[in-house]
């Protein structure tokens, strides 16, 4: 048995799941310190379900705290920047183009120096080990905590970051280092960016970590722990707590994953209506399709691997606004205040989950207090909903073919009739906890990434060589090796570099084992 | 303008992603460069391509490689200055201006920031209007400016020079250097008396880059970008024949890297019922529109997909199934539209098999 936890900026969710068997489900308001929300909810599903906490064999916990945090500029920490890259980008130095109070938060301690790599590995400079080390010294000084990475190129070859760990670490031996190959891609200010948010984090990530650990230690849970990332598999609670950015926008990943496990479809479209907002995205082999483009997280430019989401202003609370014959619905909402202020909860403001209720489809609040409304506003408002969903689904699409549509989140109740360009229309069962459930039903991944010589060992052994690599990773991140899958290969051929060098990446996913 | 402030910057940009009709590489990196060149040196100076003294000596500057790369590695600043430099040790004379060689994507900023470093004036003025993909396919070769010498350097303050009998000739030297140099590097080209500017540039052309971004901005304020944008299209020297030719939804996109281009082509079906579509072709940068076969827009003149809701141009490597776009075309400048100038970068210069038709001669 285990245990998926949501724990959102409103409300923290818990699922108690045997096998594919959702056991209880409990909703509670996320509390202040986040552990009190989490002991609230895991109490109560452990007590409805009726088991011994000593049977609970894993946490999967999902988390918007980190984002947030970012966003908001809470308990942020500031770093020690370094990049190795000259001479080149010395145009563009670390913070460019942030928000002012983000820098002053956490962006002013910058350190540039010699070294780097050019596309296809070659060295561009040797790393300036000397300099490494007095800005090392410098960091110290100043009394920073934490220090983020860069070097040019490190996605090709991380050598050099290593390298610069090393020295740093000699220099202040407990000071939190996150390099940037570990956590970005290609585009150095983009790549930077994602290690200093992360390093700002360090001191957030120890407290919320031990916050989670003390939760479960209240519960008398013994089990091991994990976080979910934005790819939708599982971190241990030691690695979430070194790389914290990782879990940013895990939220949406794991309403999507909840909805492909709960309908049990590999390749679908998922919508997630709550109260003020629909999130459009796309499964695809059970997993949500990836973003490419550069994504704003607190005014700081990533290129973070985040879902590919559409968010519109259509939910349970949206307004509706009738005038000169049409209905338009949002984006403005009730929000929280849905439950007392809507008509069929007896409240004087008409919105979506009104009109569902009033055309007959939607079983909620009481029914009466519509039966004035006027039939054709109705059927417009039914319809334009219906139209709102249908653009969305036609906006995420990459194919023509139909695609089953799964809808999930409390608002997915405003949805009855058949959508264009979908197959089907299912509501799971359990819709209302499907992040919850995403997180409790996550994987766990390893990856490698790194440049192979074909020449010498030849294609295929090199492709063994790197799929075993991600193997064994997921294996020691506590995989079950029976379950592996290889969710993504990708060759990318070096150009211009002696001994046919081609870059690997190999990601490989499969259930825990003991849960 | 007078001088580029910081906040000109985002909106110069915006509209070089317009006028980059799907290539020129991604402004933002450009526009970063410049800020923090406008914060240590100074606010380039602007001057008009005509009240340029006849014997002045003017040089481009741009950057050049492949895209993913320029993302990673851009200009170190000091690359920049290092290129003028050779360029006037070799030509025995210092610089009076410089000028841009490509007013779509990230080149559009690059002379600014290397005027804001050098307190060089810089001239209102390129080489195309718009973006293209090699060194020949410039005014300034069409009208007899020599493309060389040109200098090359890298952020190792590597530096070669280049004689060549031809543009193209130059071209090819030139790209095959800048893989070995790491697919980032900076050229200075096509050094050109004030004369010769004045007869062979397409003029005003950067402030029109920031005019037609502050027309995308204003248009999203009031709730019609794209109205605006064409609106305000209509109104300038060279983009005045201004259709939409198309409102549709991707339906399909086909692409391929050869030769260090991205080739392909986009589809797109109507959004109105109908069941028109249309195909565009592109390598880097858009090359042609057609419906249902029908030519309806071709090279040199602009064909540029952009949202429909926000005008926000897409370029060629974000196009993807269901994005909905609006294809916008408009005429290029009347001196790209020579036979001199056909020949260099018209329909045949990139392998289509027709004559290029002015957009407002092709009935809709």
């Amino acid at each position: 048995m285990r245990i998926g936890v949501d724990v959102g900026g409103t409300n923290t969710d818990a699922v108690i799941m045997d096998g594919r068997t959702v056991l209880s489900t409990d909703k509670v308001p996320t509390s202040a310190n986040v552990s009190d929300g989490i002991v609230g909810a895991i109490s109560h599903v452990i007590e409805d379900a009726a088991i011994d906490a000593a049977k609970i064999r894993g946490v999967m916990i999902g988390t918007t705290h980190f984002t947030n945090a970012f966003v908001e500029r809470r308990g942020l920490l500031p770093v020690g920047i370094i990049r190795i890259a000259l001479p080149s980008s010395r145009g563009i130095p670390p913070s460019t183009d942030w928000p002012e109070d983000m820098v002053q938060a956490i962006g002013q301690c910058h350190h540039m120096i010699r070294g780097g790599y050019q596309f296809d590995g070659r060295v561009a400079d040797p790393l300036d080990e000397l300099a490494v080390a007095e800005a090392a010294r410098d960091i110290r000084a100043r009394g920073l905590k934490t220090v983020a990475v860069t070097g040019l190129f490190s996605p090709v070859s991380a050598d050099m970051e290593l390298r610069a760990e090393e020295i740093i670490r000699e220099e202040i031996p407990d000071v939190q280092i996150t390099l940037s190959s570990r956590i970005g891609r290609m585009g150095i200010l983009e790549r930077e960016n994602a290690a200093v948010m992360n390093a700002s984090l360090a001191d957030l990530s120890k407290k919320v970590i031990d916050s989670f650990r003390a939760a479960l230690k209240k519960l008398h849970i013994e089990a091991p722990f994990y976080v979910s990332q934005n790819d939708g598999t599982l971190m241990s609670a030691d690695f979430v707590e070194k790389y914290p950015v990782l879990t940013f926008a895990s939220g949406p990943t794991n309403s999507m994953r909840g909805a492909a496990y709960l309908s049990k479809l590999e390749d679908a479209l998922v919508a997630d209506i709550g109260g003020t907002t629909t999130d459009f995205g796309m499964l695809s082999n059970g997993f949500p399709r990836e973003s490419s483009i550069t994504v704003d997280i607190g005014g700081v430019r990533t290129n973070f691997r985040m879902p590919d989401i559409l968010s519109f202003g259509l939910g349970g609370g949206s307004l509706v606004h009738s005038e000169g014959g049409e209905v338009r619905l949002g984006p403005q909402s009730l929000g929280y205040r849905l439950v007392n202020k809507a008509r069929v909860f007896g409240g004087d403001t008409l919105c979506a989950t009104d009109i569902a209720v009033a055309a007959g489809y939607a079983q909620i609040g009481d029914r009466s207090q519509v039966s004035d409304l006027d039939e054709d506003m109705v059927k417009m408002g039914r319809a334009r909903i219906h139209q709102m969903i249908a653009d969305g689904v036609d906006r995420m699409k990459i194919c023509a073919e139909p695609l089953p549509l799964v809808l999930v989140g409390g608002g997915s109740i405003l949805v009855s009739d058949d959508i264009p360009g979908t197959s089907e229309v299912i509501i799971p069962q359990h819709a209302g906890v499907a992040n919850a459930i995403g997180a409790s039903i996550a994987q766990v991944s390893g990856e490698t990434d790194r440049v192979f010589a074909y020449e010498s060992t030849g294609r295929e052994a090199a492709i063994e060589t790197a799929k075993q690599e991600a193997v064994d990773r997921a294996i020691e991140a506590g995989a079950d090796a029976g379950t592996l899958e290889i969710l993504e290969l990708e060759e990318l051929p070096l150009a211009y570099m002696p001994g046919g060098a081609v870059r690997i990446r190999v990601k490989v996913a499969g259930d825990l084992s003991r849960v | 303008m007078k001088k580029i402030a910081i906040e000109d910057l985002k909106d110069i940009a915006t509209g070089a992603a317009f006028l980059g009709t799907g290539g020129g590489g991604d402004p933002y990196i450009g526009r970063v460069l410049a800020m923090n060149a406008i914060q240590e040196f100074t606010m380039p100076e602007i001057v008009d391509a005509d009240s340029l003294a006849d014997d002045a000596l003017v040089f481009t500057i741009a950057m050049l490689g492949a895209p993913t790369v320029l993302g990673e590695k851009a200009a170190c600043g000091d690359d920049l200055d290092l290129a003028i430099k050779r360029l006037e040790q070799r030509l025995g004379r210092k610089a009076d201006a410089l000028v841009g060689i490509e007013i779509g994507g990230m080149n559009s900023l690059v002379p600014v920031v290397a005027a804001a470093r050098l307190g060089l004036p810089l001239v209102d003025a390129d080489g195309m209007g718009r973006a293209f993909p090699e060194i020949q396919m410039v005014t300034f070769n069409v009208y007899g400016v020599s493309c060389t010498p040109l200098s090359v350097t890298d952020d190792h303050l590597t530096s070669l020079i280049v004689d060549t009998a031809d543009a193209k000739s130059a071209e090819d030297l030139v790209r095959i250097a800048s893989v070995h140099l790491g697919c980032s590097v900076v050229i200075s080209s096509y050094p050109l008396s004030g004369a010769a500017l004045k007869r062979s540039a397409v003029k005003g052309t950067l402030t029109l880059a920031r005019d037609i971004g502050k027309a995308i901005v204003r248009g999203r304020k009031e709730g019609n970008p794209v109205d605006v944008l064409v609106d305000y299209l209509r109104t300038t020297p060279y983009y005045n024949q201004c259709k939409v030719l198309f409102d549709g939804k991707v339906q399909d996109i086909q692409r391929e890297t050869k030769l260090g281009f991205s080739i392909g082509h986009c589809h797109l079906a109507a959004l109105d019922g109908s069941d028109r579509t249309m195909e565009i072709s592109f390598q880097n940068e858009h090359l042609v529109a057609r419906e249902q076969g029908r030519t309806r827009a071709i090279v040199p003149d602009l064909i540029c997909l952009v949202d429909r809701e926000t005008a926000e141009p897409i370029p060629v490597e974000s196009l993807k199934y269901g994005q909905r776009l609006k294809v916008i075309a408009t005429s290029a400048a009347p001196i790209m539209r020579t036979p001199e100038s056909l020949a260099v970068f018209g329909p045949r210069a990139f392998g289509f098999d027709e004559d290029f038709v002015p957009l407002e001669d092709i009935p809709n």
